[in-house]
This record gives structure tokens, C-alpha cells and sequence, in this order.
């Protein structure tokens, strides 16, 4: 760009001004537009860095499990040679976990928030409540393993069940879903819910008609997205104490089972003794992968129609 | 329901209203009569809206309240405590000064109130749907979108439908706090329009901070300035002859 310096003249012409204090210096903010750019440039390559490590990852995983990866591989039982492995088992227990979390985590969670909101008066006993719960969310999912295993493994005699493993994952990620639905909870606006109680309505119906419709799509992006937080769990189910292999297909929830991080944690584990289990873990993070990604746009499709709503 | 057909429908006496330890209303004695237009005029943060809340207890969903004195509504003290609020807000409807419809169907917003308390019946339903759009004047606006989102009405529309959602509920009364103070000119003039059509059927009470509005629909005025009642009369004579000092500087526009 050629600066020909007008606006300093121009401004200078303007006798009718006070004098000025800030004069324009051209070789500060060239030198300032410059800062500008690197910065910007400083940003970009870290955002590139984590998405090619990111690219890398995919590309080796996917790599790996070229071949592998079909439709066989999905409805086969496990099986400890690699070319009959498949991972069915694996989803059904996923899948059995899903079925225990979701309903736990919603119905507890999802009352929690609303007596902590609505209900419980705003003393420092709620507060202090609230900041542990916050706490919670915090705490590494091994100590919630060491919970599960004591409470429902051992005292409950539930064992390395479905049920245990649900539970655990639902204590695991009942803060998140407490303190996310809190959040859309709060946000739904205070003359909706006095416009309600102006015609004679009680608190529940208030929460059961306003309230809940309002702040659920808030609600299911919170808990959509702790529920896929719960599938890729691995730790406390290892400390539970899931069998290494089980030929055997679940078919109700007191069975013992695995489940697809538990899969990719002991085939990568094993691969020191079959160097094709390396390709079958890579297979099976594919297929968990594309779980997640399906429950995160479910997640995005809602809050983004939640955000048209107002 | 001793007093029924009494012409008052509030007696308010020796009303007594703080937030913690700031008193917001001072010593109230007022009468609100049936089927009439009681204007509550005054400097903001005088407690205009701090006593409109008070007739239907709204006020107490702040903590910090705490009242002393009587309400008397057609004899009964609403502070008693064989009242139920719910039952109260069922007899006292309330408009706010923001339109504040629900995110639903226009039908849904003028059938939240029969539904709650246990209509079911559909031709019902669809009656006071039409009679209590109809009293608000919305009627023939939204009869071909009764499905639509309330959300897609003008503001004005929007207070409409409020007040046809608090028609819904059929109550004798209706409290209105400042309900045109967020709508254009042709929007207020509407619902003013409105307020003396439904004065034949409801007792109503509005804050206002608009005189000329006070004077245009309201039978009575009163005048409150920092909590306290200044003076309450015909509103004619608020606005031609008021006895308080007070009261003539703000309606000359001396103060306020
Ligand atoms: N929630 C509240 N907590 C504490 N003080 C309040 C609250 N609401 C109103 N007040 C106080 O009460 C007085 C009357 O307020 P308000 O009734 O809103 O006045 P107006 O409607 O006439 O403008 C003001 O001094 C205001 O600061
Ligand atoms: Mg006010």
C-alpha cells in the first residue's frame, strides 16, 4: 500500500481542532499490522498441529484396519485367531451399557438439576452441595472404577455384570450431566415461569410445562454428550474387573460382557503376542469413532435447532 | 364469599411491604372497586410494582419479602393462611410490562391456563379459545394461524395474546403492570382500546407511567411516591384539582 500521508494532513488542515496529542506514527503501525500478522499465523499453526496429529492418527488407524474392518468383523464372536475375530460381543455390550446409562443418568440427573435449581432454597448448603458436585465431574474415572467395584461389584454381589458396568459409567458421568442440565435449567427465562405461576399454576406444573420443554434441548446436548463420554470409558470397567475374553454374547444385563474400549485396551495389549491384533484394535476404533461421531452431530443438531427456538 | 356482591373487590389496609430491611410500601389504605379502570401512577421506584405484585402475591417469590397489614379480597385476607396462591392467581390474572408469551402455538399460549387446571374437553377448550382471543381483539389477526408460533407475532400482538391467555383463565380481575411501555404508539392505543372494553366485564388495575394513559382509560388514580400512598381519588380530580402538593408537581411534570 502507498501512504501518501493525507489523513495527517487533512487532520492538520482542521484548525478549528484541539492540537493533537496522538499523532499518527506510519512506522508503529506498519510495524504493529506486522505484529498483527504473526500472531495470527502463531494461532493457526497451533489449531494445524493438533488437527495433523488428529489427521495422523485417523489416517494410521484407518490405514490398519483396511481389510479388516467389514461387515464380518462386526457379527463375528471374539476369538483368539485374528482372521475369525469379530467384535459383535463388544457392540452388544456397548450397546447393553448404553441401555443402563441413559436412563440413570437422565432420570437422576436430570431431577438432581431440577431440585437444585427449583426447589432447594439458595442457602450455603446449597451452594456447598453444588460445588461438589462440581468436584465430582472432576475426579479421574479409575477412583469412580474403585467405587463401582466396591459398591455394586462386591457389596451389591453384581459382579463384572452389564448392570455393575452401567452403574459405574453412570456415577462417572452424573456430575457432567447434573451440572450441564443445571445450566439449561438457569437459563430459561425468569417471565416465562412468572407468566405461569400468574395463572394459578404450582411449581411442578411450572417445571413440567415451561421449564422442562424449554431447557431440554440444553438437557440432551449435556447429556448426549456425557453418554458418549461414558462408551469410550475404559478404565473402570478394567478396574471392575471385565474378563479378557468371553466367547459368549450377552443376553441379559447380570451377564458378564465386554465392551468396545475394553476390546481396543486388550487387543493393543496383546499385540506383543499376535502382531494382527494391532489391525483388529484399529478396526474396532473405527467402529467406536463412528459412534461418537454420530452421537456428537445428533448432539450439534439439537442445541443448533435449540438456538433457532429463541 | 361473604361480600360478593360488594362493590369493592380490594381492601387494602395498613399494607406494610420490605425487602430485608428497606421498606418499599408505607402504611397502603386503598379500595379498588368493581368494574373499574384503578390507575397506580408515580416516580419509578416508588412501588408501583412492588404493591400490583402484592395483589396476587407474586411478591413473595422474592425471599427477602415480608409484609405486614391486610388485603381483603371480597372480604378475605389473601395473607391468610387457608389461601392458597393458586387459587388466588386463578381469580386475579396478571399482565406484564414485556410481553412475555411461551415459545408454543398461539393456541397452546391461550390454553396454557384452561389446561392446567383441568379442562379437557375440546369444544370447550376451543370455545374459550375463541371467546377470550376475541375480548383481546386478536381474534380476527390469528384465526388462520392459531398453530403458528406466538413468537412470529408484532409486540403488540403479543401483549394481546398475553392478555387473552390471562382472559383464558376467566378471572375477575386483572393486574397490568406498565403493559405498554415496551409497544409503539398504534400498539398502545390498541390495547387501551382494549382495557375499556373489558372494564364491563373485569376490574382492573394498572401501573402506568404514561399520565396521560392514566388519564385516558382509568376511572381512579393513585398516586405513590417512595412507598407511600400520596393520594387516591376520581381520577378527574387527580388530574384537575389533587389536593397534595406533591401529587400536582408530578402531574405537571414538575418532578418524576
Ligand atoms: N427484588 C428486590 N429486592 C430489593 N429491593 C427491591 C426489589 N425490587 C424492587 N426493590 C426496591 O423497591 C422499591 C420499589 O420498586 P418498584 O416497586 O419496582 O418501583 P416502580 O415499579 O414504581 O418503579 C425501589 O426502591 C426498588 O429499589
Ligand atoms: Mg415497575
Amino acid at each position: 500500500m502507498n501512504y501518501d500521508g493525507e489523513i495527517i494532513k487533512n487532520t492538520m488542515n482542521n484548525e478549528n481542532k484541539a492540537p493533537l496529542i496522538i499523532e499518527i506514527n506510519h512506522q508503529r503501525i506498519e510495524r504493529r499490522i506486522m505484529i498483527n500478522k504473526i500472531a495470527k499465523y502463531v494461532f493457526l499453526s497451533s489449531t494445524l498441529f493438533a488437527l495433523v496429529v488428529l489427521a495422523l492418527l485417523l489416517y494410521r488407524i484407518g490405514a490398519q484396519s483396511i481389510g479388516w474392518l467389514n461387515l464380518g468383523f462386526l457379527t463375528r464372536n471374539l476369538s483368539i485367531f485374528p482372521e475369525k475375530a469379530g467384535i459383535f460381543g463388544a457392540i452388544v455390550g456397548s450397546l447393553g451399557l448404553m441401555l443402563i446409562v441413559i436412563p440413570v443418568t437422565l432420570i437422576i440427573g436430570v431431577s438432581t438439576a431440577i431440585y437444585l435449581e427449583e426447589y432447594a432454597s439458595k442457602s450455603k448448603i446449597q451452594t456447598f452441595i453444588k460445588i461438589n458436585i462440581s468436584n465430582l465431574a472432576s475426579v479421574p474415572s479409575v477412583i469412580f472404577g474403585l467405587l463401582g467395584l466396591g459398591l455394586f461389584g462386591r457389596l451389591l454381589g453384581l459382579g463384572s455384570s452389564i448392570l455393575a458396568g452401567g452403574f459405574t459409567l453412570s456415577l462417572l458421568v452424573l456430575p457432567i450431566v447434573v451440572v450441564s442440565s443445571q445450566e439449561a435449567i438457569k437459563a430459561v427465562p425468569g417471565f416465562l415461569k412468572e407468566a405461569s405461576y400468574a395463572m394459578g399454576a404450582n411449581k411442578w406444573t411450572t417445571i413440567r410445562k415451561v421449564v422442562l420443554p424449554v431447557s431440554l434441548p440444553g438437557i440432551l446436548t449435556g447429556a448426549i454428550l456425557s453418554i458418549s463420554r461414558a462408551i469410550g470409558e475404559t478404565a473402570p470397567l478394567v478396574v471392575l474387573g471385565i474378563p479378557t475374553l468371553i466367547m459368549r454374547v450377552p443376553t441379559s444385563v447380570m451377564d458378564d460382557f465386554t465392551a468396545l474400549p475394553i476390546q481396543i485396551y486388550y487387543w493393543t495389549l496383546d499385540t506383543v503376542l499376535t502382531a494382527e491384533y494391532a489391525n483388529l484394535a484399529a478396526a474396532t476404533i473405527v467402529v467406536l469413532l463412528s459412534v461418537l461421531f454420530v452421537l456428537n452431530s445428533v448432539a450439534i443438531v439439537i442445541r443448533n435447532k435449540s438456538q433457532k427456538g429463541f | 364469599m361473604t361480600n360478593y356482591e360488594n362493590k369493592v373487590v380490594y381492601d387494602v389496609r395498613d399494607l406494610n411491604l420490605w425487602y430485608g430491611n428497606d421498606q418499599a410500601l408505607k402504611n397502603i389504605n386503598l379500595k379498588i372497586n368493581k368494574n373499574e379502570v384503578t390507575a397506580i401512577i408515580g416516580p419509578s421506584g416508588c412501588g408501583k410494582s412492588t404493591f400490583i405484585k402484592t395483589l396476587n402475591r407474586m411478591i413473595e417469590n422474592i425471599p427477602s419479602v415480608r409484609t405486614t397489614g391486610q388485603i381483603l379480597y371480597h372480604g378475605l385476607n389473601i395473607f391468610d393462611k387457608s389461601i392458597k396462591v393458586e387459587e388466588l392467581r386463578t381469580r386475579v390474572g396478571m399482565v406484564f410490562q414485556k410481553p412475555n408469551p411461551f415459545p408454543k402455538s398461539i393456541y397452546e399460549n391461550v390454553l396454557y391456563g384452561p389446561k392446567i387446571h383441568g379442562i379437557k374437553d375440546k369444544n370447550v377448550l376451543q370455545e374459550v379459545l375463541e371467546t377470550s382471543l376475541k375480548s383481546a381483539a386478536l381474534w380476527d389477526e390469528v384465526k388462520d394461524r392459531l398453530h403458528d408460533n406466538a413468537y412470529g407475532l408484532s409486540g403488540g400482538q403479543q401483549q394481546r395474546l398475553c392478555i387473552a391467555r390471562c382472559l383464558a383463565v376467566q378471572p375477575d380481575v386483572i393486574l397490568m403492570d406498565e403493559p405498554t411501555s415496551a409497544l409503539d404508539p398504534i400498539a398502545t392505543a390498541k390495547i387501551e382500546e382494549l382495557i375499556d372494553s373489558l372494564k364491563s366485564d373485569y376490574s382492573i388495575s394498572i401501573v402506568t407511567h404514561s399520565m396521560q394513559q392514566a388519564g385516558r382509560i382509568s376511572d381512579k388514580t393513585a398516586f405513590f411516591l417512595m412507598g407511600d400512598l400520596i393520594e387516591f381519588d376520581q381520577t378527574e380530580v387527580i388530574f384537575s384539582n389533587p389536593r397534595d402538593k406533591r401529587t400536582e408537581d408530578y402531574i405537571t411534570g414538575r418532578f418524576g
